[in-house]
């Protein structure tokens, strides 16, 4: 499963590279992509994993990187 | 400009007088030191207390080598080795880097999105009355009407009116398209002319449109080698430049009994240069843009990935039909062999009925009468032979020579035509005897020649494969000027072929061209697959790796040219932001650089790389 997310106040390149390095890490995360210049995040999940629980990991972990930061869900 | 942008401006206009007070008193007054660090602390807060909150918050959430983090360190030291003006210029400059920065990406991203705006936001739909819908309720089949200065919301065949179209959004031609009747119209474009009535044939989802948002939104994900490695040299350069630092403030002193305070202020400098933003921003800006600049000329390209690909391409290997020539198929001249013009023809064109191939349907079109159907049966494709199929109870063959060798059929020509040796020929036979044949034209396109040309004086190879007979290859490929041509191939042999001149060194990529219809397989192989005029192709757009939304080959070395464009554009700030950083960081050390010089290597370096970023999104 593929989702986009639209990211606000992404103000630092770097920080999206490491939300980027940070998500692929997690589990059940197939592929990742932070975009500084387009502001917006993929994520594709394993097809049995559950997204939600997976998405407040992900939002948790991009307030840790950038506390400015916020995905519109 | 977004509210925290304003917020920041806001913060920057204020401090400034206030940095100007203090200096102006600290030089009048001669206060003691702790009255000094107060003079300079409300220009530095004004600025620098989100850097210092989001410092903080860092160190309990373990980023270390955040840049909030280091400004901050490099701020705090610079206060407490007494160079408290620089402490508070420095971030004070610092926000405006960033804020210039942030104003300069926020300006390219929006002018690179508004050229991507070609989502149509409403459709009028006949329901009795005309309803302004949103393009996704409207079903295929429904009549839409399109007024001009609208923009067409899905694609489909007008029914009532003829107009003039704006195609620029979608093929960067400038020239509009006429358009009557009858025609099929493509959703993206706009309408320039009168009022039209359109019956819609797709959905929304699967209209041109939506296909080609969905290309280009998702382009990002393929990145190029550079943007990796800058990615990954990012988490080295930091980490390396903030060690250095501390050995710079701790080893003269501790080793050789030099001052601290001299030391100390070499390693802050460290410290200002250590953020690796001008590469993070830039390269990728740069790929961003050089994307977005090839989309302005009608080529979309997947990822940035293949603009590094196509910057390095050495080959380019061209399907003949659809992609240099126009593959719009005429029946030429008929020659028989004892019946009648239309006798042959009708036999033939009953023969090809069932086929999709764009000779079949050609000599289909060229069938004056009715076609029955029920007078065929047991159609065989032969692919990359022909076909053959009973006919009113007897076997009919028509196809290529290589056909009617392997049925014992030798063909003759009575005509004594010079064409067959020049033009595709379908042969026609019974099981027994040769009947005649059915000679095809195709034209070359117009901008073959050009691309062709220009490609050969960029020094790249240019490569024909045809499944045609050698005559027809060699006339095409000689009056281009294509230096390889390999002809009769079936489709697989296409793949092979491109198999074989892959080459495994790094540097020299092979690109292959094609019309999409059937090449999928080898738009997949290639090291960049282009695939032209795809709009209408599924297939085509999923296995290649660029899109060209129109069928013109001239194309071709416009985007090689976009692509070492944007590639040259991202070495230059990879040099440019290293070469200065590298030379703060010598002059640092040896003590010959200030503070004032190494805020400008971070965050000036970065608005420069940015603008340079920039150019890559110009129209070649």
């Amino acid at each position: 499963m593929k989702k986009t997310f639209a990211l606000e106040d992404l103000d630092c390149a770097n920080c999206a590279a490491k939300m980027e390095a940070g998500i692929k890490k997690l589990d059940g995360v197939r592929d990742a992509s932070v975009s500084f210049i387009t502001q917006k995040m993929t994520i594709d999940a394993d097809d049995g994993a559950d997204f939600d629980a997976l998405m407040k990991k992900v939002v948790k972990l991009c307030k840790k990187v950038e506390p400015d930061c916020v995905i519109k869900l | 400009m977004t509210r925290k942008q304003k917020k920041n401006l806001i913060r920057i206009i204020i401090s400034v007088p206030l940095l100007i007070a203090a200096l102006v008193l600290r030089h009048v007054l001669r206060l003691p030191s702790w009255a000094e660090v107060l003079l300079f602390m409300p220009a530095y807060m004004t600025v620098g207390i989100d850097i210092l909150i989001k410092a903080f918050k860092n160190i309990i959430n373990g980023q270390v080598f955040d840049e909030n983090l280091l400004m901050s360190i490099a701020t705090i030291g610079a206060f407490a080795i007494g160079e408290y003006p620089e402490a508070a210029a420095v971030m004070l400059l610092y926000q405006i880097g960033e804020l210039f920065q942030s104003i300069a990406v926020g300006r390219s991203r929006r002018s690179i999105a508004a050229l991507m705006d070609i989502r149509p936001d409403h459709a009028n739909v006949l329901r009795g009355t005309e309803e302004c819908v949103s393009p996704d309720e409207v079903d295929i089949g429904e009549i839409i009407i399109i007024r001009s200065g609208e923009r067409i919301p899905l694609d489909g065949v007008i029914i009532e009116g003829s107009t003039t179209l704006d195609t620029a959004a979608l093929t960067g031609e400038s020239m509009p398209r006429e358009c009557g009747e009858g025609e099929n119209v493509i959703s993206g474009t706009v309408n320039i002319g009168s009022v039209i009535k359109v019956r819609t044939t797709s959905r929304y989802e699967n209209s041109t449109v939506a296909r080609i948002l969905e290309l280009v939104e998702n382009a990002s994900s393929k990145k190029a080698v550079t943007e990796n490695f800058i990615t990954k040299f990012a988490r080295f350069y930091t980490p390396t430049v903030v060690i250095s630092a501390m050995l710079l403030a701790v080893i003269p002193p501790l080793l050789f009994g030099a001052e601290w305070t001299e030391w100390i202020r070499r390693a802050l400098i460290f410290l200002i240069v250590s953020c690796p933003c001008a590469l993070v921003i830039s390269v990728p800006l740069t790929f961003f843009c050089g994307m977005g600049g090839a989309s302005k000329s009608g080529i979309l390209v997947k990822g940035s990935t293949f603009i590094e690909a196509l910057a390095h391409t050495e080959t380019i290997v061209f399907d003949k039909t659809g992609t240099l020539t126009s593959g719009s198929f005429n029946v030429s001249a008929v020659h028989t062999n004892g019946m009648t013009e239309a006798e042959l023809l009708d036999i033939a064109a009953l023969a090809e009925s069932f086929s999709n191939h764009p000779i079949a349907q050609s000599i289909v079109r060229a069938h004056s009468g009715h076609i029955s159907p029920e007078r065929v049966s047991d159609v065989k494709e032969l692919a990359g032979f022909g076909i053959s199929a009973l006919i009113d109870g007897s076997r009919i063959f028509a196809g290529s020579e290589k056909l009617m060798e392997s049925i014992g059929v030798i063909p003759i020509c009575h005509d004594g035509c010079a064409e067959c040796c020049s033009g595709t020929c379908v042969h026609i036979a019974s099981e027994s005897s040769y009947l005649g044949h059915i000679l095809i034209s195709d034209e070359i396109k117009r901008g073959s020649h050009e691309a062709i040309e220009r490609l050969r004086s960029m020094g790249i190879r240019t490569v024909m494969l045809t499944g045609d007979s050698q005559a027809v290859g060699t006339a095409v490929g000689s009056a281009l000027g294509i230096d390889d041509i390999h002809s009769e191939l079936l489709p697989n042999d296409k793949v092979d072929m491109v198999e074989s001149m892959l080459d495994t060194h790094e540097k020299r990529r092979l690109v292959f061209v094609g019309d999409g219809i059937n090449d999928a397989p080898a738009l997949g192989r290639a090291d960049v697959g282009i695939a032209m005029g795809a709009l209408g192709s599924d297939a085509a757009i999923e296995a290649a790796d660029v899109v060209l939304t129109d069928d013109d080959p001239a194309k071709i070395p416009t985007a090689v040219n976009i692509a070492k464009r944007t590639m040259r554009i991202v070495w230059q700030n990879i040099v440019f932001a290293l070469a200065i950083k590298l030379a703060v960081l010598v002059l640092g050390a040896l003590g010959y650089a200030d503070m004032w010089i190494s805020v400008f290597a971070d965050v000036g370096v970065s608005v420069l790389a940015i603008l340079n970023a920039v150019r890559a999104a110009r129209r070649i």
